[in-house]
């Protein structure tokens, strides 16, 4: 079997020679003229393209766009607002980023098409605090596409008017979700809503109906517009459609991100093939597919159940394609598309400490089992690795970990406990060894801490 | 008279028991329908705030009849009976609204296990110091952990350290330790007292509630914060740490800052009030009152209470005080200062008084800013007493200077003055001394210093009686604490001057008597009792006042336009 090839679709031109983020290299590359295409057509149109298309969203939880357009709405007669979450910070995610460095306009164009698809009265770019670049790249470039007429008063000579605003975060994990970010852009603590009844796509921004996604969703409905809807969910499988921008990290040759049309290769040839393996005399051991918050997979793990078709499949951990509904299957999640190669040379426990200390860091301290419930996590896993473990931490563990999944406000309390019931299921062995090895070591008067740096 | 919008009821089930709510309540209201003792544990949720669903405590199970999504037909089980869609995730009953056929489980496994969680996350790093703790007894955290905790810990770490005595403002110390960030006070400055100064800096577990730069939790709601604090996180300044709180008699009374009459409880031990709480009244104060008038009783304690009955200076009995007030009554030209803050009872024995010795009865207003809330403009408790009462047919003036005329000219020569201070009212001390002068009053001024007869009077904390507020609602108070030693209720010493004056022979007056002959002898009071006068307090009818021009303009529970309008609408049909 040949190596798949890479099909650059959002990442055509990232990295290319040559390729700068100003709107005439844009243009010369045939930019802006899905836009020029898009407000030809009709609004309800190009909503029902992106129906059709299939495409899910990109940001994490995969909920087709197109639905969550057909939610909005349109009847209170309060304006509507698009908002562009580009607060990628889920760990092991470098996507987003690379677009507005590199391809600004991309996103711009994708955005205007959205907007003048739903009929927003304005648009906001809510960026992370920490993509100080990003954000005076993102600037330029709207003044550049402003001074064109491509967003601003009257775009291409219609009569639909659109501004962007960029507004950027402090630096809070939090303000990826969508309704702690809606709190952010008012100016508020980042504290999640309550749903009901606080749903975006009814009561969003400023009480006002709001879609909210992510920015390669958004890049993606410039791409609808060129290929048709029909045309769009031809790439992948069905349910499946459009290309998934990959980020690898961890413990390959050759980390990064790849672009491939959705189940068109699988993790073993994301992994061996396309990232150059392992590194020399190195086993897997563990790979995390869609990000710090999607469950854990096992190498040695043989995954089996039935696809939607009913046909039986029978995965090891090489085998499973890079999709949506696969990796749903094996009981994780393709999240924000970050993997994460972990090798034999990992401690679990504390790449568990790592990712706790992380989330427990991040919660925003709104509702009670994630204020109360991460932080006590990060604790027993950090006292774990410094020297003082005890076999019933795993039991502990994921006790706390299944009191604050599905109890929370917003899916914060998953993205924090999913890691870790995932390392306890699936790696208890070594949380209860930990402790044995140090209560041998203790024994024998040594020290039982190696030395560690987290994060 | 409120206006009762006319709410649909729907049928919901809960714990498998159909019962009747009205639409769109939410699940914590509901079951408190469903059954006398059932409760959904809750600590965020505050039925007159917003909902912030931040605890997780009052986790229920939810579920709706089944509909096929295609067809839209119910979906049927095998018995005929329409299936119960649950959702797989518990949900917060205070953001659940009624629907009908909607299906509460309020005591299943998974909503048990979910309880238990979040009692467990909150206990996790909150000092488990209950034995110091001034809330101890009236904490929710604490009931709630003996019935759903485990009665001992897991959590082996090291519990966060936070601030344990900010001063938020000059009334409330906070500690921080204690605080399970449910934000109810927060929301309550924001949302009913109208100034935003609490809110939480820091993230996470970290998170503390503090007041906003350059700002303080100065404004006249603060205490009732302390009241919603689930948990022994805002505390009185005042009140901290003076009593246990289950040594407490809790004694129902009302606020006599204004007309609003918000409805109090009285705190008191062995003859000592420690301190006063709002009581809920959804038609008067919802469950608030302001700042300065749980400070009120602190009078009751102040040095300069009158404490005997005095003749020319010289203590004496009732009957003797009584007697030469009679005598001295008797001689005419008497003209009678009355207050609006004595009871409804105390006024009717006044007016009673004033008729059989042919006097004149003039009071004087007492009218500050008010604020919109719970203060208004009008600052005595009882002027619509005075009014359904006789007292007076018009509303009072602003300072005596006509009086101050007719004692000038010698036409009064008696005075009779209920705890008004009537040398600051236009009645200078050279004219009170050419009149004989009868004091009756709580503390020492001006006038019972000079005053020839002197009887001492209760404060609202130490007698039974009621008032009647700005929307003309009659409302009682008891007496929670004894007063000065010896000193008998206004309405016996009155009893036994009317009695005198009316050559009658003074009965054992009880207040259950008064309320026979108020009834009786007054039309607005007609059919009522001193034991039918409810904890709400009773409407009057406010007809044949509704157009006088009374000061108190819109505030929390009363709009006088409205008001106004809405009675008029009544008569008219």
């Amino acid at each position: 079997m040949s190596t798949p090839q890479e099909h650059r679709l959002i990442f055509k031109h990232i990295d290319e020679p040559g390729y700068t983020n100003d709107i005439d290299c844009y243009l010369k590359h045939g930019g802006y003229e899905q836009l020029k295409k898009a407000v030809t057509m009709k609004p309800e149109d190009i909503c029902a393209d992106v129906l059709t298309s299939g495409v899910r969203g990109r940001g994490g939880a995969g909920f087709p766009a197109g639905m969550k357009w057909k939610f909005l709405d349109r009847k209170s007669g309060k304006p509507i607002y698009l908002v562009c979450n580009a607060d990628e910070s889920e760990p092991g995610t470098f996507k987003d980023r690379q677009i507005i460095h590199q391809d600004p306009h991309q996103l711009i164009e994708g955005m205007m098409c959205s907007a003048f698809a739903i009929q927003a009265k304005l648009a906001f770019i809510y960026i992370r605090g920490e993509f100080f670049q990003g954000y005076k790249i993102l600037e330029r470039a709207i003044e550049e596409a402003r001074e064109k007429n491509l967003l601003g008063d009257n775009i291409l000579g219609t009569s639909y008017s659109c501004d962007i605003i960029v507004h950027r975060g402090a630096g809070a994990y939090i303000c990826g979700e969508e309704t702690g970010l809606i709190e952010s852009i008012e100016g508020n603590r980042a504290n999640p809503r309550i749903k009901p009844p606080y749903f975006p796509a009814a009561l969003g921004l400023y009480q006002c109906p709001t879609i909210v996604n992510n920015v390669e969703t958004l890049c993606d409905v410039k791409h609808i517009i060129e290929l048709g809807g029909q045309g769009f969910s031809e790439i992948g499988t069905p349910g499946n459609t459009g290309t998934r921008i990959w980020c690898v990290s961890g413990h390959v040759q050759k980390p990064g991100y790849y672009e491939f049309p959705c189940s068109a290769i699988t993790l073993g040839e994301l992994i061996y093939d396309i990232c150059g393996g392992l590194k020399p005399g190195r086993k897997l051991k563990a790979v995390i597919p869609g990000g710090s918050s999607a469950k854990v997979l096992r190498a040695d793990e043989r995954f089996t159940g039935k696809l939607k078709d009913g046909t039986e499949f029978d995965w090891g951990i090489e085998d499973i394609p890079m999709d949506f509904d696969s990796l749903g299957l094996v009981g994780s999640m393709s999240g924000s598309g970050g993997v994460i190669v972990m090798d034999d040379s990992t401690d679990m426990v504390e790449a568990l400490a790592n990712i706790n200390y992380f989330y427990a860091h991040e919660s925003c301290g709104q509702c009670t089992p994630c204020r109360e419930g991460v932080p006590w996590m990060r604790k027993v896993t950090q006292r774990m690795v410094d020297g003082e473990a005890r076999e019933e931490d795993a039991q502990l563990l994921k006790d706390i970990a299944d009191q604050i999944a599905g109890r929370t406000i917003c899916a914060f309390g998953e993205a924090a406990s999913w890691p870790v019931q995932s390392f306890i299921a699936k790696f208890n062995d070594e949380f209860v060894e930990k402790a044995r090895t140090q209560a041998a070591l203790r024994k024998e008067g040594k020290s039982t801490a190696e030395k560690t740096t987290l994060i | 008279m409120e206006i009762q919008s006319i709410v649909e009821n729907i049928t919901i089930n809960i714990d498998g028991q159909d019962i009747d709510v009205p639409k769109g309540i939410n699940i914590i209201e509901a079951v408190k329908i469903a059954g006398k003792g059932k409760e959904v544990p809750h600590y965020c949720y505050h039925p007159k705030l917003s909902i912030a669903g931040n605890c997780r405590m009052c986790m229920v199970e939810m579920g709706m009849p089944m509909r096929d999504r295609g067809t839209g037909e119910a979906v049927l089980d095998e018995n005929g009976v329409q299936k119960i869609g649950w959702m797989p995730k518990p949900t917060i009953a205070c953001a659940t609204n009624a629907s009908p056929g909607m299906h509460i489980r309020t005591n299943s496994e998974i909503v048990k296990e979910s309880r238990n969680g979040v009692t467990e996350f909150l206990l996790i790093n909150h000092p488990l110091d209950c034995p110091i703790c001034d809330q101890a007894g009236e904490c929710r955290l604490q009931e709630f952990s003996a019935e759903h905790g485990r009665g001992y810990s897991r959590f082996i770490e090291q519990k966060n350290v936070k601030p344990k005595r900010t001063k938020l403002g000059s009334r409330v110390t906070l500690d921080d330790e204690r605080c399970i960030l449910c934000s109810r006070c927060v929301r309550f400055s924001k949302e009913i007292a109208g100034e935003d100064v609490l809110g939480f800096v820091d993230r996470g577990t970290y998170s503390t509630l503090t007041c906003y730069p350059g700002k303080g939790l100065e404004h006249n709601y603060s205490l009732n914060t302390v009241d919603i604090c689930p948990v022994g996180a805002l505390t009185s300044t005042d009140f901290r740490f003076k009593m246990r709180v289950w040594f407490l008699k809790r004694t129902n009374s009302i606020c006599t800052e204004s007309s609003i009459g918000a409805n109090t409880e009285i705190w008191s031990r062995e003859g000592k009030i420690y301190r006063i709480t709002p009581r809920r009244n959804d038609a008067v104060n919802d469950t608030w009152m302001t700042d300065s008038g749980r400070e009120l009783f602190k009078a009751s304690e102040s040095d300069d209470r009158l404490t005997h009955y005095t003749i020319e200076g010289v203590h004496q009995t009732i009957a003797e005080t009584a007697q030469a007030a009679a005598d001295l009554l008797k001689t005419g030209g008497v003209a009678l200062i009355g207050s609006a803050s004595s009871s409804v009872e105390e006024q009717f024995f006044y007016r009673m008084m004033a008729d059989r010795c042919g006097a004149s009865v003039s009071l004087v207003n007492h009218i500050g800013s008010g604020d919109g809330i719970l203060l208004s403009e009008e600052r005595t408790p009882n002027l619509r007493g005075a009014l359904l009462n006789g007292l007076i047919t018009k509303l009072p003036e602003a300072e005596l200077s006509l009086l101050a005329g007719e004692i000038n000219s010698g036409a009064i020569n008696t005075l009779v003055v209920v705890n008004e201070d009537v040398t600051k009212l236009g009645i200078s001390s050279d004219l009170l001394s050419k009149v004989k002068l009868v004091y009756f009053g709580t503390h020492a001024n001006a006038v019972s210093q000079v005053a020839n007869i002197v009887c001492p009077s209760l404060m609202v904390y130490e007698k039974d009686g009621s008032f009647v507020n700005q929307s003309f609602r009659l409302q009682k108070f008891k007496a929670a604490v004894p007063g000065p030693r010896g000193i008998q209720s206004d309405i016996t010493v009155l009893e036994e001057i009317v009695a005198n004056l009316g050559d009658e022979k003074p009965s054992a007056l009880t207040i259950d008597v008064a309320w026979q002959r108020i009834a009786e002898q007054i039309g607005a009071f007609a059919g009522l009792t001193w034991r039918g006068i409810s904890d709400e307090g009773v409407a009057l009818d406010p007809t044949p006042f509704i157009d006088l021009p009374f000061v108190e303009t819109k505030n929390l529970k009363f709009d006088p336009v409205a008001f106004k309008e809405a009675q008029t609408a009544t008569t008219q049909a």
